[in-house]
């Protein structure tokens, strides 16, 4: 991922484009939404404004001219740092238009396919893709199967299945069949689809400030108003003390070194740098597939500190699988292996599949084909909760094998008039307790046994709740399970809290319960049931192969449907704000050196008295060359600065899930005290190579 | 400096320790409506004055209604006591038949008082009644510093609480901490300083021959009762015009050291009280530490330049402006304290001082007064740089900033930044305007950089609600006496407003709970934030104005030039 980003962002067609993004930006209506960097550019025009009165009265200042020069550079290269971050998604989404005006769509009407434009399809229309095809719009593949390209969209290169019914139906517009053929019925509106919002959200179009930005800006302007207030007032403390030393006047302060010390004292860096980092931030969740409705979500994303999960895919393998058999009294264990594998031969389940292999791998019992056994498989239905087979023994007598939950077989048994033994009920519960599902197999009114069924915890989970937790963020598993079972497993994955038996209404429940708790919560889902809860989480990761009703309740979407990218999301966002607060800290801590070089250039005269230079460029700890290079250093780091750091802001802070006070004191040493002695060490090389 | 000097900064130091949480875990039982010893003595008092002022105790208000009371509260304060000072020859106690005061000295000194900023533009014994100083003064003395609790009581409901717009009624809270807290303590340390020797009469005064044969005319009145809650206070507002260096408002080096002693010890408390309320004590600590650093600092660079060899005079105690029953230590020990809690009592002319042990006294006052502080106003402020540190170093943790569990959001940021604005603004515009004008000039008794740290001081110094002046400085003129009214006013309710708006935003917030990925707010990674950013924040400001006052004339004095 990283060769790849760098790739982006030193890519000499988006670097062009921000170069001239960064000229079109001077606009004073795009330029007053970033009120420092506004002030900057008033007083860029101020000077200039006197460089060229200057010239017009044969009294031209080179001084003034490179003061002018880098106060413009400071501006543009603000605006690069924003376009530059725009360009990058800009780029992506320039394709995606293009493909989409060309694309057309084969849209079925009656009985006959008519070629259409892909930006005239309406919803609910059919239409059909084959191997080759664009698919033209967001929808919802109600017949066959096919490999689709999703690359377009997700950068990730190897296909993917989408299938009419289950969990992978939902496809999106613009990507690529690269085999077979599907119908879609599109579900949703030209100009509301996938690639519509994408466009619009990597463009800025959409973009708002968000809360958090809101309130730092105000910080950053309050702050510039507090330094316009410490240099409005300087010429009249510096005629002061003009008068006091006996020097005239007209040795005052000029425009130009005022605003020089205007710009190095106001936070142009966060200033310039914050839109950039906003639009990097998301940016790097449409790099993890992830597409969020708006950049408060990223942020709420940073905030959130209990995460809702459902156990199946995202906390265990979806799958359960058999890994023991415990017979019952004088059963042996490979007649049990026997009579489970014979009914699960035709249940396509995984879990039926899994019984089968077991019992091939622990005894060598051999897969049979059900119909050549004179045997009817009876799938599991939710009414007779159990599944098995019927078949004709060699006297001609017809036998059912069942297997099911415990309850569902001793009613199957007691109703064949059989005996529901003790010893059974026993090893149910013992299972249970362990976090395993037993499914108890019988033969007519016999019980033969108890196929241990697993859940398997996805390898490493239990590492990443650890590191969620000293992150501060707590899990909570979500499972329909008993609460015996989900205790268990809750145990063996490390999650910190668990619901059991848990109905769609019990985690909107929860969610408002944490919520009014004071807690931050997060929660990805996919039915149709799941939506009121996703409306309602703080942050609502709906996926992507999910149903619509998810994908609208939520505020992103994960392109992969991947569960455990919520977590990954989580980082994103703290990311984000990390980033923030490190340049802003940087910023602001800049000013102390920023000080020394000017204040001691401009008050070198004062009180100097028969010697070359006055009292106060003891202050000069940096021995800058002369009064104008200590300015024109300052002025000049400032500017470069920003530029520096753009990488930063486009990928982020460096990101380790620890502890609030660990991540603190990490940022703090680099970016608070970096930010104090980085620019002392900066001015200094700048006043020697202007000075070579 | 000499065993005594060491010892006495030392026992200081034990005493404000020691006594922190004592009397801090009493105000917490007193603000909480907890059961107390005072009950019994004036508990009475407390239900008789809703009775009189027609309140209900327990009915609570939203921060715009506690607000508009403590206003108009204070607005009654200072028309009372404009009116008093006008018709002053009309009214009793006035044994020396002392004349009406000019309509703008009279403002300057009803908002100083009121303002807990106790800035004098005029000589109290040749200016003021025994009436004005006891009905007009004292009194606001207690009210203008009981102000200050009340809006951090408030502000510390709008922490502790959730979900509601309700912070507290402030007719309670400004009882409560008259009665209980105020009175005992004032009573108790007026009846001391009488013992010390501090006037307390209400004779005229008396004239007596001197061994150089010469008349002098010695002051009288009610001076202990006075000068008990000026320190307790921190109003800092003197009896008589030398204040704290008179003997006899401070005769003796015991009393001396009470007086410094009592600035700090109600600010002090409050921190632990601050702790406690919020159901946290080393949240107070943290504060305490914060303040106690600060404070040692400035400190240690007061007495290091004041005990330094003078490059003019040689290495002799510099005693121009200081008392010699209080000697170096005791001056400057005073002149931090005083500085630093926004007191404003001087022992010794802080005109005289070395330029840096002066310019300790200016960066005290430019940092905000957070230094322990005003009573509340002290807390408040730091609360201000508390918001502050905590959203702009609370993101770096990865998480929305928040401060005990309160998320922070703009609005708090528009507030924090505003009441930080508003005091840079009235020094800096004030200042500015004083060096360039010739009524602001005109003032001056002293040229060079010392004449602008002058200017420099006074505005600071009524921004701060200090009211502590650099002397050299004739004051007592239109153009002083309404700019320093004007500039103290918004120093004050300019920093009050934006609190208690923030009280109440902070109030309807839900808490989020303390979690291993919570910004902690209670350790020393946070107490070295929380100097960094008021020393960046908060001080950088000044960094241009002080170096054309102090630093310059500190720098010019090692060469040997002095103003």
């Amino acid at each position: 991922m990283t060769t790849k980003q760098n790739k982006i962002i030193f890519d000499k067609k988006i670097l062009l484009q921000a170069a001239k993004d960064s000229v079109y930006k001077l606009k004073p209506t795009l330029l007053i939404k970033n009120p420092v960097i506004f002030i900057v550019a008033i007083g860029s025009v101020l000077t200039s404004i006197i460089v060229l009165i200057g010239i017009f009265h044969a009294d031209f200042s080179s001084f003034n001219l490179q003061i002018a020069i880098w106060l413009w550079f400071t501006v543009l290269f603000a605006n690069f740092s924003e376009a530059i971050a725009e360009g990058r998604g800009k780029a992506q989404a320039e394709s995606l238009r293009n493909n989409r005006i060309q694309t057309k769509a084969r849209k079925i009407s009656g009985k006959q396919e008519v070629l259409i434009f892909a930006t005239e399809l309406k919803k609910g229309d059919i239409v059909v893709c084959e191997t080759g095809d664009i698919i033209p719009s967001d929808g919802e593949v109600i017949e066959g199967i096919a490999s689709v390209d999703e690359s377009a969209i997700t950068g990730e290169s190897a296909p993917v299945i989408r299938e009419s019914g289950g969990d992978r139906s939902a496809v999106t517009g613009g990507t690529k069949v690269i085999s077979d053929r599907i119908l879609i019925r599109i579900t949703t509106e030209q100009g509301n689809t996938f690639i519509d919002r994408m466009i619009a959200l990597v463009e800025g179009a959409k973009r708002q400030k968000t809360p958090n930005e809101i309130a730092l800006s105000i910080l950053l302007s309050g702050l510039s108003i507090i330094f316009l207030l410490a240099v409005v007032t300087l010429p009249a403390f510096f005629g002061y003390c003009l008068n006091a030393s006996g020097l005239p006047m007209s040795d005052n302060l000029t425009l130009p070194v005022l605003i020089a010390l205007l710009v190095c004292l106001i936070p142009t860096t966060i200033g310039g740098l914050l839109s950039a980092i906003g639009i990097s931030g998301m940016d790097r969740l449409i790099q993890r597939n992830v597409i969020a409705t708006s950049g408060r979500a990223i942020e709420a994303a940073g905030d959130v500190d209990v995460l809702l999960l459902d156990k199946t895919g995202t906390i265990t393998l979806g799958n359960r699988m058999a890994t023991d058999f415990f017979p019952g009294e004088g059963i042996s264990v490979e007649e049990l292996a026997d009579a489970a594998q014979f009914s699960s031969l035709s249940d396509e389940t995984p879990e039926g599949r899994s019984i089968v292999i077991l019992a091939k791998e622990k005894f060598n019992i051999r897969g049979r084909e059900v119909h050549q056994l004179n045997a009817t498989f009876i799938p599991f239905t939710a009414q007779s909760r159990m599944s098995g087979v019927d078949y004709i023994s060699e006297d001609g007598k017809v036998h059912n094998i069942r297997k099911g939950s415990a309850e569902a077989i001793r009613t199957f048994v007691q109703n064949n008039n059989g005996f529901y033994p003790e010893i059974i009920q026993d090893i149910v519960r013992k299972l249970a307790s362990q976090g395993a599902t037993p499914l108890v197999v019988a033969e007519d009114n016999k019980v033969l046994g108890v196929i241990h069924l697993k859940d398997i915890v996805k390898g490493g989970i239990k590492q990443r709740f650890a590191e969620l937790r000293k992150m501060g963020i707590r899990t909570v598993m979500i499972t329909g399970d008993n609460a015996l079972t989900a205790a268990a497993i809750a145990a063996e994955a490390g999650v910190d809290d668990f619901m059991a038996e848990a109905k769609p209404e019990d985690k909107l429940q929860r969610i408002r319960d944490e919520q009014k708790n004071g807690h931050l919560v997060g929660m990805i889902g996919d039915g149709t049931n799941d939506a009121p809860a996703l409306a309602q989480a703080d942050i609502g990761i709906a996926m992507n192969t999910g149903t619509q009703a998810a994908r609208e309740a939520g505020n992103m979407v994960d392109l992969d449907s991947n569960p455990t990218k919520l977590i990954e999301v989580v980082e994103v966002g703290k990311q984000l704000l990390m980033t923030r607060g490190a340049l802003t800290t940087f910023s602001i801590a800049n000013d102390v050196a920023k000080y020394f070089a000017i204040i001691p250039a401009i008050a070198i005269s004062l009180y100097a008295g028969k010697n070359a230079v006055g009292p106060l460029s003891a202050l000069n700890i940096m021995n800058l060359a002369s009064p104008q290079s200590a300015i024109l250093s300052a002025v000049i780091f400032n500017a470069i600065i920003i530029i520096m750091l753009v990488p930063l802001a486009l990928k982020g802070v460096r990101y380790k899930p620890v502890s609030a006070n660990l991540a603190l004191s990490r940022n703090l040493l680099i970016y608070g005290l970096g930010g104090l002695i980085a620019p002392f060490i900066g001015i200094k090389l700048i006043d020697i190579l202007i000075n070579l | 400096m000499k065993t005594i000097d060491i010892f006495q900064i030392i026992l200081f130091i034990i005493l404000l320790i020691g006594l922190t949480p004592l009397l801090g875990s009493y105000m917490n039982k007193v603000f909480t409506g907890n059961k107390h010893f005072m009950l019994k003595i004036f508990g009475w008092l407390e239900r008789l004055t809703y009775k009189f002022i027609k309140v209900n105790p327990d009915e609570e208000t939203n921060w715009k209604k506690y607000a508009v009371n403590l206003l108009i509260f204070n607005l009654i304060g200072i028309v009372f006591l404009f009116l008093l000072q006008t018709f002053q020859s009309y009214l009793p106690l006035n044994p020396q038949h002392l004349a009406d005061i000019t309509w703008h000295s009279a403002f300057n000194t009803a908002v100083s008082f009121v303002t807990n900023t106790n800035w004098q533009g005029y000589a109290g014994e040749t200016t003021m009644s025994y009436f004005i100083q006891l009905i007009g003064l004292t009194v606001q003395n207690f009210v203008s510093a009981v102000t200050g609790i009340a809006v951090i009581l408030a502000v510390i409901r709008g922490i502790s609480r959730k979900t509601t717009d309700k912070i507290g009624n402030f007719w309670t809270d400004l009882t409560r901490s008259t009665l209980y807290v105020l009175l005992p303590l004032s009573i108790l340390f007026s009846v001391v300083l009488v013992g010390q020797g501090v006037v307390q009469n209400f004779k005229s005064y008396e004239t007596v021959q001197t061994l150089q044969g010469t008349q002098q005319v010695l002051p009288m009145g009610p001076a202990a009762s006075q000068i008990a809650i000026k320190q307790i206070g921190t109003n800092g507002g003197g009896f008589f015009n030398a204040n704290s260096a008179h003997p006899y408002e401070n005769p003796t080096p015991f009393s001396n050291f009470l007086q410094i002693f009592a600035i700090f010890l109600i600010p002090s408390a409050l921190t632990y009280t601050y702790g406690k309320m919020l159901g946290s004590v080393r949240q107070g600590w943290t504060i305490f530490t914060v303040m106690f650093i600060l404070f040692i600092t400035g400190l240690g660079i007061s007495l290091y330049a004041e005990y330094s060899a003078n490059p003019v005079f040689g290495h002799i105690p510099m005693m121009e402006g200081k008392e010699a029953r209080f000697g170096v230590s005791g001056s400057v020990l005073f002149s931090v304290v005083t500085t630093d809690a926004s007191c404003g009592a001087v022992n010794a002319m802080h005109d005289s001082f070395t330029p840096l042990a002066g310019m300790v006294c200016m960066i005290n006052m430019m940092l905000g007064e957070i230094i322990f502080g005003g009573v509340g106003a002290g807390l408040y402020g730091m609360v201000i740089f508390i918001i502050l540190t905590v959203f702009i170093a609370g993101l770096m943790v990865g998480r929305t900033p928040e401060y005990m569990g309160k998320k922070i959001g703009a609005f708090e940021v528009q507030m924090a930044i505003l009441a930080n604005l508003v005091t840079s603004f009235a020094i800096l515009i004030f200042t500015a305007w004083a060096a360039v004008s010739s009524y602001g000039l005109s003032s001056l008794n002293n040229a060079g950089p010392h004449g602008f740290s002058e200017i420099l001081y006074a505005f600071t110094s009524a921004a701060g609600n200090n009211g502590s002046a650099f002397a050299g400085l004739n004051a007592n003129t239109l153009f002083y006496n309404l700019s320093l009214g004007f500039v103290m006013l918004i120093g004050r309710f300019g920093v009050i407003i934006p609190v208690l708006a923030i009280a109440g935003s902070l109030a309807k917030k839900n808490i989020t709970p303390l979690s291993s990925g919570t910004f902690r707010t209670d350790n020393w990674l946070f107490i070295c934030l929380l100097i960094g950013v008021i020393l960046i924040v908060g001080g950088l400001t000044y960094f241009p104005a002080l170096s054309f006052g102090p630093v310059i004339e500190h720098l010019l004095m090692n060469s040997g030039i002095i103003f």
